[in-house]
Formats: C-alpha cells, sequence, structure tokens
C-alpha cells in the first residue's frame, strides 16, 4: 500500500483553506483585468510591498529545507535525514512554484515573465534572480519526479532520475546558494533609501544564514506536525540534528546581525523608542534570542516541545526580517510627504491563499504519494 | 564634422535664476502628451505634489528664511540622468539604456514590471501606471528624441530666465564651476549632481543649502551599479566553490560508504 488513506483530506480546516483559495483567484482574476492599483496598495514611493516581502522572499526563505536535507543526505551521505528527504524536497518545491506564481503575479505585465530568459541583462541582481527561479524549479520538479512516477509505475523514470539525482542535488545546492543570497543583493543598490538597521555589504550573506535558519525549523516545524497528523513515529535523532544545525546557523546570523548594528547606526538607536528600533528588536528577540535560548543545550535539543516552539519563532521572526528588509526598512526614507504603505485586503487574501494552497497541496501529496517511503512498513 | 548629437550632453540647473513660472512643466506635457491627474489644494503651490506617471517634471516651492529676510526657492525637478544609472543596472532586461547622448531611455516593448527601477533609483524618479492593466513606466525622456535632431530639451528652451544652461556635458560642468568661481559668496559651494550617486548629467547650483531644498545629501559619491556588480562578480568563485567541495564531500562520503559495505560481510 503506497499511500495513506487513513489522511482525512475533507476536514474543517481544509474546506476554509479552499474557500480562501477561491477568493484568492477571484482577487487574482481581477488584478489581471483591472491592474495593480485596483488590488493592491503599492505606490510610487512604495513600489514593493507584501507580495514581494511575504510571499517571494519568504516563501523562498521557507523553501531553503529543501536544498539544505537533499544536500545532507544525498551529497554528505547522512543517512539519518533520509526519511524526511522527500517531504522537505517537495515543501520546497511548493514554495518556490508559489514563489514563482507570486512574481508573475507582482509584475506589471505578467505574460512577459518569460523575457528575462531571453533579454540578458547580467548586471541585473533582478536577471540573475529571475534565472535561478527558473533553473532552481526545474531541478526541485526532477529531485520530486520520482514520488509522481512511483504513482503511476514508470519505473524506467524512476531509474533514469535516481542515476542522475547526485548531480542533481549538486546543482540545486548551488543555485540555492546563489539564489538565497541574491535576494538579499537585490537590497544592496539601495543604500540610502533603506535603514541602516538593515542595510548593510553583508546582506547576501546574511539572507543565506537566516535562510538556513528558516529551512532547518521548517523542516522540523513540518515533521513533527506531519508525525502528529499521520500518526507516524517522530524520531528525536532527527529533530535533535536539525536542532543543532539551526542553533550553528543562529549564532553566526546573531554575531554578523551584532557586528552590522554596533559598526551602523549601534546599540543604543534600537531603545529609542523609533518604530525601526521596535521592528528590529521585535525580529531580533523572535528569530534569534528566544530561539537560541531555547536550545542552547544538548538536553534542551532533546525536548520536543522547545523545539517546536523554537521552529514556530524562526519562521515568524525570519519572516519578519523579509518584511523589514522590504517595507518597514524603506519608511524612513520612502513615507515623507503623505507616503505610506500598508497591504490592502486584497493583497492579504492573495497572500492567505498562497499559503492555503501550499497546507492542501502538502496533505494531498501526503496522502497519495509516498512522501514518508519509511514509515511504510511501520503503519 | 563631428555629430554633435552623440557626445554626452547635460544641463546645468542654476536654481537662482528660477521665477517658478511652470513653463517647464507646461512644454514637458506639451512634447510629451502627458494627460494630467486630478489634484487638491494642500497649502503649498508644488503642483502636482510629487511627479507622476503623467508628470515628468514639476518645480517644488520652498519657502524660507536668510538673513532673517523670507526668500523663496523653486526647484526644477526631473530624472537627472545619472552617469552609470542605478535603474539600468537593476533593468533585468534592458528596458532602460543610457545613450550615448546622455538620456536614459525606456523601451516599453521589453519591459516586465518588475518595478525595481524604481526601488533602486536614489531620487525616487521612474513612476508607474498603477491604474492601467499593461501600465508602463515613466520618467522623463531628457528629449532624446529632440536630441537626436538636435534640438534642445523642450523644457529648456521654453525657460524665459535661462535656469538651464544646455551643451556638452564637459562645457556644462566647466560652466557651474565658472559661475562658482566668478560669484564668490552668491551660491553655495556644491554643485549638486557633480558626485552624487557617480555623477549625473543634470546639475545644479544653489544659493540656499541643498539640503533645505529637499535634495537628499545621504547619497553616496559612488556609481552605485557597483554595489551589486560586486556580488556579481562573486558569482563564479561560488559556483566553482561549490561545486568542488561538493564533489570533494561526495567522494569521501561515498568512500566510507563502501568501506561500511565491505566491513560488514
Amino acid at each position: 500500500m503506497n499511500s495513506h488513506q487513513e489522511i482525512k483530506l475533507w476536514t474543517p480546516l481544509t474546506k476554509v483553506l479552499v474557500g480562501i483559495m477561491a477568493l484568492g483567484i477571484l482577487i487574482i482574476l481581477y488584478r489581471l483585468v483591472a491592474g495593480l492599483g485596483a488590488v493592491t496598495n503599492l505606490n510610487d514611493r512604495f513600489p514593493w510591498g507584501l507580495w514581494i516581502g511575504m510571499d517571494v522572499l519568504g516563501g523562498v526563505a521557507m523553501a531553503a529545507g529543501g536544498f539544505l536535507i537533499a544536500g545532507a543526505v544525498y551529497i554528505l551521505n547522512m543517512k539519518k535525514y533520509k526519511p524526511i528527504v522527500r517531504a522537505s524536497i517537495l515543501n520546497a518545491f511548493f514554495g518556490y512554484v508559489l514563489a514563482a506564481t507570486a512574481i508573475s503575479l507582482d509584475i506589471g505585465i505578467p505574460y512577459r515573465i518569460w523575457h528575462p530568459v531571453f533579454m540578458w541583462q547580467i548586471h541585473s541582481i533582478m536577471w540573475v534572480v529571475a534565472i535561478h527561479v527558473v533553473l532552481y524549479t526545474t531541478t526541485l520538479a526532477t529531485e520530486s519526479s520520482p514520488m509522481f512516477f512511483e504513482k503511476f509505475k514508470m519505473e524506467k523514470a524512476v531509474k533514469f532520475v535516481h542515476a542522475i539525482l547526485t548531480p542533481v542535488v549538486l546543482f540545486g545546492v548551488l543555485l540555492s546558494v546563489l539564489h538565497q543570497s541574491s535576494l538579499g543583493a537585490v537590497y544592496l543598490i539601495v543604500p540610502a533609501k533603506m535603514s541602516p538597521f538593515w542595510y548593510s555589504s553583508q546582506l547576501p550573506t546574511m539572507f543565506l544564514a537566516s535562510a538556513v535558519m528558516m529551512g532547518l525549523s521548517m523542516v522540523s516545524f513540518e515533521t513533527i506536525v506531519s508525525g502528529r497528523a499521520f500518526k507516524h513515529e517522530i524520531n528525536m535523532d532527527i529533530l535533535s540534528g536539525l536542532a543543532r544545525g539551526m542553533v550553528i546557523a543562529a549564532v553566526i546570523y546573531l554575531g554578523m546581525k551584532m557586528w552590522f548594528l554596533v559598526k551602523g547606526p549601534g546599540i543604543a538607536a534600537v531603545f529609542s523608542g523609533s518604530m525601526e528600533g521596535i521592528m528590529y528588536l521585535l525580529e531580533m528577540v523572535i528569530s534569534v534570542f528566544i530561539p537560541i535560548g531555547l536550545l542552547a543545550t544538548k538536553t534542551a535539543r532533546a525536548d520536543m516541545k522547545r523545539i517546536f516552539a523554537a521552529d514556530i519563532l524562526v519562521i515568524a521572526g525570519v519572516l519578519i526580517n523579509r518584511l523589514n528588509v522590504a517595507i518597514f526598512g524603506m519608511y524612513r526614507d520612502a513615507g515623507v510627504r503623505g507616503a505610506w504603505y500598508f497591504p490592502s485586503w486584497m493583497e492579504i487574501v492573495v497572500t492567505l491563499a498562497f499559503i492555503s494552497f501550499a497546507i492542501v497541496g502538502f496533505k494531498v501529496s501526503a496522502k497519495y504519494l509516498r512522501l514518508f517511503p519509511e514509515s511504510d512498513s511501520k503503519s | 564634422m563631428a555629430n554633435t548629437n552623440s557626445i554626452s550632453k547635460g544641463v546645468l540647473v542654476d536654481l537662482t535664476h528660477c521665477i517658478g513660472c511652470r513653463g517647464c512643466q507646461v512644454a514637458c506635457k506639451s512634447w510629451n502628451e502627458r494627460s494630467v491627474k486630478e489634484t487638491t489644494m494642500y497649502g503649498n503651490f508644488t503642483n502636482p505634489p510629487e511627479l507622476n506617471s503623467e508628470c515628468y517634471t514639476n518645480i517644488r516651492y520652498i519657502e524660507q528664511e536668510k538673513d532673517s529676510q523670507p526668500v523663496w526657492s523653486f526647484i526644477k525637478n526631473q530624472c537627472l540622468h545619472c552617469k552609470n544609472p542605478a535603474c539600468v543596472s537593476a533593468c533585468p532586461v534592458k528596458a532602460l539604456r543610457k545613450t550615448a547622448a546622455g538620456p536614459v531611455t525606456y523601451d516599453f516593448s521589453r519591459c516586465i514590471g518588475c518595478r525595481y527601477c524604481m526601488l533602486a533609483c536614489p531620487f525616487y524618479i521612474p513612476k508607474y501606471e498603477w491604474e492601467k492593466a499593461l501600465p508602463w513606466v515613466r520618467k522623463c525622456t531628457f528629449c532624446s528624441e529632440r536630441i537626436k535632431a538636435d534640438m534642445i530639451p523642450a523644457c529648456v528652451k521654453v525657460c524665459p530666465t535661462k535656469t538651464m544652461f544646455y551643451g556638452n556635458y564637459e562645457d556644462v560642468l566647466k560652466e557651474a564651476n565658472a559661475r562658482l568661481t566668478k560669484n564668490p559668496g552668491k551660491y553655495v559651494n556644491h554643485i549638486y549632481g557633480k558626485d552624487e550617486a557617480g555623477g549625473t548629467s543634470w546639475i545644479y547650483l544653489s544659493d540656499v543649502p541643498f539640503e533645505s531644498l529637499g535634495f537628499d545629501m545621504k547619497i553616496p559619491a559612488k556609481e552605485l551599479p557597483d554595489l551589486t556588480w560586486a556580488y556579481i562578480t562573486k558569482i563564479p568563485v561560488v559556483i566553482v566553490g561549490v561545486l568542488a567541495a561538493g564533489a570533494v564531500s561526495w567522494a569521501i562520503t561515498r568512500r566510507n560508504k563502501n568501506m561500511d559495505r565491505e566491513e560488514k560481510p
């Protein structure tokens, strides 16, 4: 038996999520007909908003688990993580499909999304980002294809993908390292516009480090939630390992953040009571300080409740970081003479629809595909 | 004779000459066939209050005190046409280009509407047609079509007080320096745009401090595209590094795996 028939799909939660998705699709259609101005609160001073900050920057960071676990299993041969490799890759695939969809809707002329593939401009970080999205989404599709081929009993295709899997995974690791960091590099060109709380020459490295934290936390979070939902045993050894990796990344990230805080605006500026200071403090406490505190010791990293709490905090905290970079860090410079930005309800619903799609899609996949092959024999 | 319209052009805006008649605003609208956006009174003569997709240039009106006398300043506001523009480097599809004659031009047929140019521009110049289903990025064109035809830009031509000095960039900069040295005490000792963002084709002289007129003094005196180019040039190093490290660790772990297998009969 390959699939988990015991997973109930049509639960009240699913119904709500499908409802949000339906409303989201209506808004997307309206956006395509009426333009960005009718649907979003974007304006000339704030050309990028929630869809870029949350769906694209956040979605891609959430997907970092895919390259980390695939790399650990297929390149570094860390067999321990094999049971979660398929789920991690599928999760990353959903993340990238959603980020690509979001960017297609956010650009003014969606049907020209293919232009960067043919109209090269190697000086543009946006071009670098666009090429990475195309290549890495293809890579993730290849990495997750065996699940689908198995479903349809295409054994030759499964064999072929397995034969090329190691180089494909290595290519995926490379693309991810470049893509995660290049999203930070997008903002290198606004030294005068972005608040010094977030602007630094090391934005690319910090985006990569925080994406590693986010990716590992996301995988850990999913392992716990799907373990509970699908009633299979949760391997504490895997969770502790993920938590350890997350703490190491968080300590490196914290060091960089502190270095640039002291070098730039200074620690006192955080407590000046400004909106920027408050957002910076909120971000740091949630994404770094509490999670490191929760998981500092080895015994703490054997406690699933602590790990689960830290996972949620890191996911929320890194999302706040992306919103700070994309929106709140721009307020001081752009928000003059009455200019402001806060997402419209329609922008928020579309973002929620994307998240709903990811949850429902993952659930459907867990039911019909061999997402957790190791748990087959146990059930 | 060399083709004069392929030499990089520039404009010196001498703010001490401007009387705020807005003739340039009207000429610009007329040449570029721009419509209007309705505005309301808000206690300032600047109208529209900000540049927008229908308005490529406007005059900012600022009243302040100098030597305990009220003084008005009128600031001509439009794209500065950077020498190495952030927007051009930002555009992923080369819809924006810096032409040899100076203007930064826009080609809608390539544009995907990502608006990275709007984010990248330190002067908040590119504007978007938010209300349209197929929107354009809009900004001052430096009348590139007129320059091509050996005509001077519409706003420069119409100005009754010679606020704008148009010519080859080298001559324009020379003129700015000459005015500074010939009139000691008249101007603040700064040519705005000479160094800002690595230098712009449009430069300014003023008799009151630039920061009091809304000019952004935080903009670094370096070409902004260098900041992102520094990252892009590291990409080949990362490619080689990750592939090499990955291949080596894969080989090592594979050897270990094989040894494990041999140990277990």
